[in-house]
């Protein structure tokens, strides 16, 4: 087990790190308000700050396709989806903040690029079969990663992700109706929903970080059980998973190599481009500069907002109290 | 009302899932006072009918045992075995007891 860097005379920092690592290995949970090592603090509010980060962000790819849904139906549903988004967001945020982490500071990082969020949503959306895609792929990768987490060491960040996972089912549905809708129609919406397929496959694929060879901080935060399963893992049982649902729906799966192996009763397939996703990630993505950018605006522009709330709040606050006076 | 930093202060969020169950934390959220917490709460917790009634409160305004006095705290309950209905032997041919 990791240990803290802090040590003092007496032995409670020991004692400390003993009952820490004894309610990690009965699987027990971490509470805000319990002693936890520097180091599982920090790793905590990285990941639970960029999760964050990740879901306010990815309300832009598909908030993008709101007021040009092809039916009253399909923006309500856009529209409700994306509101979830921002509420997981929220969510995390709050589980962030009971570790210490500060809101605005969080929002700050996220804004200047020194947080990260998921290299996914730096991809654009062109089509309509986009918003379908996402919704199967990347809310399909998202409930993959989440599950797991809902059994996350950390409380906060456990029950967040129990709220989210039950939304998450709503957003790829969705997206898979979306999809079996179109591959309905004309032999045009046919081809754009394969389209959409053939661009969004790899980066789906990468969602799930480097392989495990290549990801220096997993082992560590599996032995801290802030994580549960390995990228690779995570990444084949997506992989599982999303292929009869393709089948299913008729399209084919951009990968030459992919295939059942009956023997590891799992499927094969190809290498994502990990060096297209550090490029992502570094900020050299499609879009990266637009979704920041537009992030930034919507908080510069909100300021307003939020300093004509606070004055309403302390005018009122302050006139509650005259009439206490007033009433004494 | 703001925070120390002058952001908004930051409440928790209890939700009555209905009638007859109590009131269970959900979470916490940040709002400018009592009313827009109320709302943001709503939006936030209730997206799909998970609550009957809201409470939203200052977490400043929260007592907690700390878990440092965990031991000592909870220690009057600790030896008292006999409170539980298992510490009666009872034949287990007595009906409904
Ligand atoms: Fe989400
Ligand atoms: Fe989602």
């Amino acid at each position: 087990m990791p240990s803290s860097t802090s040590s003092s005379p007496d032995g409670a920092d020991e004692r400390l790190q003993e009952q820490f690592d004894r309610t990690i290995a009965r699987d027990q949970r971490v509470e805000p308000r319990d002693w936890m090592p520097d180091g599982y603090r920090k790793t905590l509010i990285r990941q639970i700050a960029q999760h964050a980060h990740s879901e306010i962000i990815g309300m832009q790819p598909e908030g993008d396709w709101i007021t040009r849904a092809p039916s009253l139906r399909r923006k309500a549903i856009l529209f409700a989806k994306v509101q979830d988004e921002a509420g997981h967001g929220l969510y995390l945020y709050s589980a962030a903040e009971t570790l210490g982490a500060d809101r605005e500071d969080l929002v700050e990082r996220l804004i200047s690029g020194r947080q990260k969020y998921s290299s996914i949503f730096n991809y654009p959306t062109p089509t309509f079969a986009d918003v379908g895609v996402i919704g199967w792929f990347v809310d399909g990768a998202a409930i993959c990663n989440q599950v797991p987490l809902c059994r996350s060491s950390y409380g906060p960040y456990a029950r967040a992700m129990v709220r989210v996972c039950k939304e998450e089912s709503f957003h790829q549905r969705q997206g898979y109706e979306l999809l079996m809708t179109m591959m309905r129609g004309t032999e045009e919406q046919r081809a754009m929903v394969q389209d959409a397929v053939d661009r969004w496959w790899w980066p789906s694929l990468m969602m799930f970080g480097p392989p495990d060879d290549d990801s220096p901080n997993s082992a560590r935060s599996m032995a801290w059980r802030i994580k549960r399963h390995s990228n690779d893992e995570l990444r084949q049982r997506f992989v599982d998973m999303t292929v009869p649902q393709a089948g299913k729906l008729g399209v084919t799966l951009p990968d030459p190599e992919l295939r059942w192996n009956e023997e590891r009763g799992r499927h094969d397939f190809g290498t994502p481009d990990f060096t297209e996703l550090m490029r992502v990630i570094k900020g050299d993505g499609p879009c990266n500069a637009e979704r920041i950018g537009r992030r930034r605006a919507a908080h510069e522009e909100g300021a307003w907002v939020r300093e004509a709330a606070a004055a309403h709040a302390a005018k009122q606050a302050r006139r509650e109290e005259q009439e206490k006076e007033h009433a004494a | 009302m703001s925070g120390t930093n002058g952001q908004w202060p930051l409440y928790e969020i209890f939700v009555r899932s209905k009638r007859g169950l109590n009131h269970v934390h959900v979470g916490s959220l940040r709002a400018a006072d009592d009313r827009m917490a109320l709302t943001h709460a709503r939006d936030l917790y209730t997206r799909r009918n998970e609550g009957v009634s809201i409470w939203a409160m200052r977490s400043d305004g929260i007592a907690a045992s700390t878990p440092d006095e965990k031991d000592p705290f909870f220690e009057p309950s600790g030896d008292k075995i006999y409170r539980h209905p298992t510490f009666y032997d009872i034949p287990a041919d007595v009906p409904h007891i």
